[in-house]
């Protein structure tokens, strides 16, 4: 009899769900299409002025990101409940959490890379200056694994209920905010020629501290979603 | 089928087993004992608690009256993950994914018997030549097939199968029939419900009744 490994068990979810989501590619271009739409329809609505469109171009940036993750946040665990496979995970020999930290990597490998790949090209189109694009990759790559712990939490939440989007989208507001706070500031503090770690430095501690606590929380709200 | 010895060592015993979903008695208090190499068959009406039952055994939902003990020791969640395989009304494939693919998911996290893998599991479940055919493509009988392959693959002592005859056909029966009697001839156990007064299981199985 071979026992499973941590490692091979974390390599088998992860394998599971990339390939889930490349079996379904439409749905991954879904929240690049959103984002390349609102970033493209912008100019159009406050006009074509290079000043104005360079100063709102990080935040505009930021939030389109972060709201395109949302799209796709609320499905992260409701197929595996629907069908059952998340019975089956937490009755396996792996500790949950991990399994669905596996899951939540998944997600952000699927949703949030793709933005962050086309966001320099995005940010471009606004004008956004090439010395600033730096930092605002470095935002987006500890803002977005960010929200994807924090909006695993919620969904593991409300998973036992239906209708479950409104409630989401209600509790993620105020975890969203402070998120956006540190992006942003770091960008506006890098485009104004400030030091700009410090933000960057504040949502690297959240997010380690995400990393850790996240998948622990996800894991516990998941065991009473299916208890209920 | 269960033409075993009394001396058996009892594997689960449960004494004044209860359940109240919202203060509203679903089953309850029930006894029974589980031994090595015996397969007991849950009989109950619909709604009276046999799901509930198996999934209090596999450890989703909270025990909220009685004791359970497992080879005479209190029975511990944690201790029985992954010696306890929980086929439910959920078959918990991926629709998207090979009958393959879902039977790599499930002997990554949870191990693999010794001498079994996925190739031939899948070939001796009756599903051969489908191995690589979207899991929402096949029929309900070959789902139902393609969830049972994990029994014959994981390792596991506590079998709990929930309806496992349904949707299936005379030969898959069969094969239900065929995989508990190996199970437990190796020693293990299981917990079969069924809703109906007919039971497929050959012989004359321990019984749980629901209802007193």
């Amino acid at each position: 009899m071979s026992h499973a490994t941590l490692a091979s068990a974390c390599a088998a979810v992860l394998r599971r769900d990339l390939t889930l989501a490349w079996r379904r590619r439409g749905d991954i271009t879904m929240p690049v299409l959103y984002a390349l739409i609102v970033v493209t329809l912008f100019p159009f609505a406050l006009g074509p002025e290079d000043a104005l469109l360079q100063r709102i171009a990080g935040g505009v940036v930021l939030l389109t990101m972060l709201l395109a993750m949302l799209l796709a946040l609320d499905a992260m665990f409701r197929s595996d409940i629907e069908d059952g496979s998340l019975e089956q995970l937490m009755l396996s020999p792996q500790p949950l959490a991990m399994m669905l930290a596996m899951k939540i990597l998944a997600h952000w490998i699927t949703t949030a890379l793709p933005l962050i790949v086309i966001a320099p090209l995005l940010a471009g189109m606004l004008h956004l200056p090439a010395s600033v694009m730096p930092v605002l990759v470095y935002a987006l790559l500890l803002a977005t694994p960010l929200l994807s712990l924090l909006g695993a939490v919620l969904v593991a939440l409300t998973a036992g209920s239906r209708r479950s989007g409104m409630l989401l989208a209600l509790m993620l507001l105020p975890l969203c905010v402070p998120v956006v706070i540190f992006a942003a500031g770091a960008v506006a503090a890098a485009q104004q020629g400030l030091p700009w770690l410090a933000p960057i430095a504040w949502l690297g501690a959240a997010l380690v501290m995400a990393l850790v606590l996240a998948p622990l929380a996800c894991a516990a709200a998941l065991r009473i979603a299916l208890d209920a | 089928m269960t033409n075993l010895s009394a001396t058996a060592p009892i594997l689960l015993e449960a004494r004044g087993l209860a359940f109240y979903r919202q203060d509203e008695p679903v089953f309850g208090p029930l006894d029974f004992r589980l031994r090595e190499g015996e397969v007991a068959l849950v009989e109950g009406d619909n709604g009276s608690g046999k799901t509930t039952l198996l999934r209090i055994l596999a450890g989703l939902l909270r025990l909220d009256e009685g004791e359970l003990s497992w080879r005479g020791l209190p029975w511990r969640r944690v201790e029985h993950l992954g010696d306890t395989l929980f086929l439910g009304h959920h078959l918990g494939l991926k629709g998207d994914l090979s009958a393959r693919e879902n039977l790599a998911v499930a002997a990554g996290t949870y191990g693999t018997r010794d001498g079994r893998d996925v190739a031939g599991v899948l070939s001796s479940i009756g599903l051969g030549g489908y191995e690589d055919e979207p899991v929402r493509r096949l029929s309900a009988g070959q789902k139902k097939r393609a969830a049972l392959a994990r029994l014959l693959l994981l390792p596991a002592t506590l079998w709990l199968l929930d309806e496992p005859y349904a949707n299936l056909d005379r030969t898959g029966i069969e094969l239900v029939n065929r995989l508990l009697a190996e199970h437990s001839a190796e020693g293990g156990a299981a917990l079969v419900t069924s809703h109906g007064a007919v039971s497929f299981l050959s012989g004359e199985p321990t019984r749980v009744r629901m209802h007193a």
